[in-house]
């Protein structure tokens, strides 16, 4: 028999902790495979976020640190300017990067840090039990907008990729889904390019992966898969923005 | 012949996302019940299992630990 | 009014400041008291109130100073992280003389900690927290009923002082069910905006600035002895504590908001025994009501105080005491909480002058 597909050893043995149809665990398998096949493993620090994937470093046997809520791509930035041999990845949220964190991620982006943050999008505050978060689709209900997100009260969902492409420090901005095998085939293809501009010293690395949240969405994780399709994707397209010599 | 999917029943959550996605509708939710109290998918269908790995892809527990393809018969 | 409702902690503060006359709420999401701002997200609208989700509690502190700025009733509600992320704001507030109500559901400790109850902010609250010489009433209340009950004096104390006014609760009571009965609502159409208050100059012959930035020294000294004269009036009048079982007592309890929930059972259980013991519970915890506990110091022969932090409410009671008894402490921490047994045998083993 040919192996086609092993799980990485960089994913530990621990169960994880997260719903039952959570994307993080996809995306989780997505870094472990990338660093393994990249040989970056030992050089690795990953700058875990609060939300759900708080315990990340459970799951993804890397060095790791927990930053306070949005502060995740200072403290990166606070490590890969004091060791710049270490390969730096923040794993944020929607709450975490485009709420609190914003100052902090932007000015990260500009400055071009040599960091790689991995952005999930799943359009609420998953860990706090369901809030509205800067990517809540306009009409959507969540615990914070009870009849449905108001432009006129809450303003519009954020569009980070786009926003951050048009700074001069980012090497590789992109946006990626995991509804799907070929969906997510191709969110490593991002992310191993979001990679290669940290490993080549090229700049600041950023991709959003369109995520679900079953249980807050309340439905069943295939249910939300679709709704990433039918729902999300139309607002918050799958695409490269922008992409610096030597990355490819 | 081999199992060419091999799943460690303990870490499935029954999400369901890899019978949805298997072209083949070689898996399906068992009946059994692992010791989190979860009916864990499985492979129930060896022979029509063509290896494409969506299973794996998508498995969000990593559960589905490893896709193995017969290697062809050299003539 | 006179009907019982059972409710959550959460879920109760945000209708008693509903009913108190808040008029604007902005805050953030963080566990354990994200019931509060849900409810208040569901409440706002059906009253033409404003309810905004901030993008941080830093800009959450900022939008209620603002508005504090216009004379409106406003509160945020937040646990102990976020309202580490407040602090700038409250020294703003402080030496801008705006009222406003803040919430603090506290949560273990330090750094992101765990989401249990604990009373670990104490010394934030209370000695700053913030910048410079500044104070927030802070009140400590120990069962919901009475948190719905002080959050109408929260109110009333904030706008009469012109200052902020700090409800120190903790997890466990955000998130227990309670029967509460709220009292009558605050006739809001009553409410006019006070003519020091930043809405446009409209019909007064002078415009309105408000600042906490005064460049000379001696301009700040006496910003700050005006600061100082009020604080003074504040502790003059409006120091608040029950004194539960105190009339014979021989011995102590200090404890607040849970803890003092907990203690009054080690009260009766140490009666029980034949013990003379009862429990002095601050309510407000600034002002501190140090003359109270001093005038017990000569009654009692030592105190013993129960926390769930390091010993910081205990500094209180010691300044207070003076030296004249001892005063014993015992606390868990990280957001454990007592049980009556534990605390009982640890009071017991000072018994007999150990």
């Amino acid at each position: 028999m040919k192996l086609i597909y092993k799980k990485p050893d960089t994913i530990t043995k621990r169960d994880t902790t997260y719903c039952p149809g959570c994307p993080h665990g996809i995306a989780h398998r997505l870094i472990a495979e990338l660093l393994e096949e990249m040989n970056l493993v030992k050089k690795t620090v990953i700058v875990w976020p609060v939300g759900c994937s708080v315990f990340g470093y459970y799951f993804i046997a890397t060095d790791a640190v927990e930053a306070a809520h949005g502060r995740a791509a200072a403290m990166a930035t606070g490590i890969k300017r004091a060791h710049p041999e270490s390969f730096v990845i923040t794993y944020q949220g929607d709450g975490d990067l485009a709420s609190i964190g914003i100052a902090e991620a932007v000015h990260a982006a500009a400055r071009g840090e040599r960091i790689s943050i991995v952005y999930i999008n799943n359009g609420n505050y998953g860990m706090t039990g369901g809030q509205m978060a800067p990517t809540t689709l306009i009409g959507q209900v969540t615990t914070t907008t009870p009849y449905g997100r108001k432009p006129e009260l809450n303003g519009f969902p954020m569009h980070v990729p786009e926003m951050f492409a048009a700074l001069d420090g980012p090497a590789y901005i992109a946006r990626a889904a995991l509804d799907s095998p070929q969906h997510i085939i191709q969110a490593k293809k991002f992310l191993k390019k979001a990679f290669t501009a940290q490993a080549n010293n090229l700049g600041f690395s950023l991709v959003e992966l369109i995520s679900a949240c079953p249980t807050n969405w309340k439905m069943t994780p295939v249910e939300a898969m679709e709704r990433i399709r039918k729902e999300v994707l139309p607002v918050f397209p799958i695409g490269e923005f922008k992409v610096a010599k030597g990355v490819e | 012949m081999e199992k060419k999917v091999i799943i460690n029943e303990e870490r499935c959550k029954s999400c369901g996302l890899c019978v949805s996605v298997c072209p083949k509708h070689v898996l399906r939710i068992s009946d059994r019940i692992n010791s989190k109290g979860y009916h864990p998918a499985e492979l129930f269908d060896n022979e029509g299992c063509i290896s494409c790995g969506f299973c794996y892809l998508i498995c969000p527990d990593m559960a589905i630990q490893e896709v193995r393809r017969p290697e062809p018969v050299k003539k | 009014m006179g009907e019982k409702v059972l409710m959550k902690g959460a879920e109760a503060i945000a209708e008693a400041a509903i009913r108190a006359g808040c008029m604007a709420f902005f805050g953030y999401p963080i566990t354990p008291q994200n019931e509060t701002p849900e409810y208040f997200s569901r409440r706002m609208p059906e009253l033409g109130r404003v309810f905004l989700q901030a993008e941080s509690e830093v800009a959450s502190i900022n939008m209620v100073y603002g508005a504090a700025c216009t004379g409106t009733r406003v509160i945020t509600t937040s646990s102990s992280p976020g309202i580490s992320l407040m602090q700038e704001g409250f020294s703003y507030i402080a030496n801008s003389n705006v009222p406003c109500v803040v919430v603090n559901a506290m949560r273990g400790g330090p750094g992101l900690g765990d989401i249990a109850p604990a009373q670990a902010d104490y010394f934030q609250a209370t000695k700053g927290g913030g910048h410079g010489d500044y104070h927030s009433i802070v009140l400590a209340p120990h069962t919901i009923q009475e948190t719905v009950d002080l959050m109408f004096d929260a109110f009333d104390l904030a706008d009469k002082y012109r200052i902020m006014v700090v409800m120190l609760v903790d997890g466990l009571m955000g998130q227990m069910m309670e029967p509460v009965e709220f009292k009558e609502w605050v006739d809001v159409k009553k409410f006019k905006t006070p003519e020091w208050a930043t809405v446009g100059q409209g019909e007064r012959d002078h415009r309105n600035i408000i600042t906490s930035l005064e460049i000379l020294p001696e301009g700040l000294e006496k910003m700050n002895l005006a600061l100082q004269e009020k604080y003074k009036k504040i502790k003059e009048n409006e120091v608040r504590m029950e004194a539960y079982k105190m009339d014979d007592a021989e011995y102590a309890l200090t404890a607040f908001g849970t803890v003092a929930r907990i203690a009054k059972t080690v009260v009766q259980m140490a009666r029980k025994d034949g013990i003379k013991l009862g429990l002095i519970r601050p309510i407000t915890v600034w002002p501190f009501p140090e003359k109270e506990i001093s005038g017990y110091a000569d009654k009692v022969k030592f105190f013993f105080d129960v926390e769930m932090n390091e010993g910081q409410m205990l500094e209180d009671v010691k300044l207070a005491v003076n030296g004249r008894k001892p005063v014993y402490y015992y606390g868990r921490l990280g957001g454990v909480v007592p049980t009556a047994e534990e605390i009982y045998e640890q009071f017991k083993k000072h018994l007999g002058g150990k």
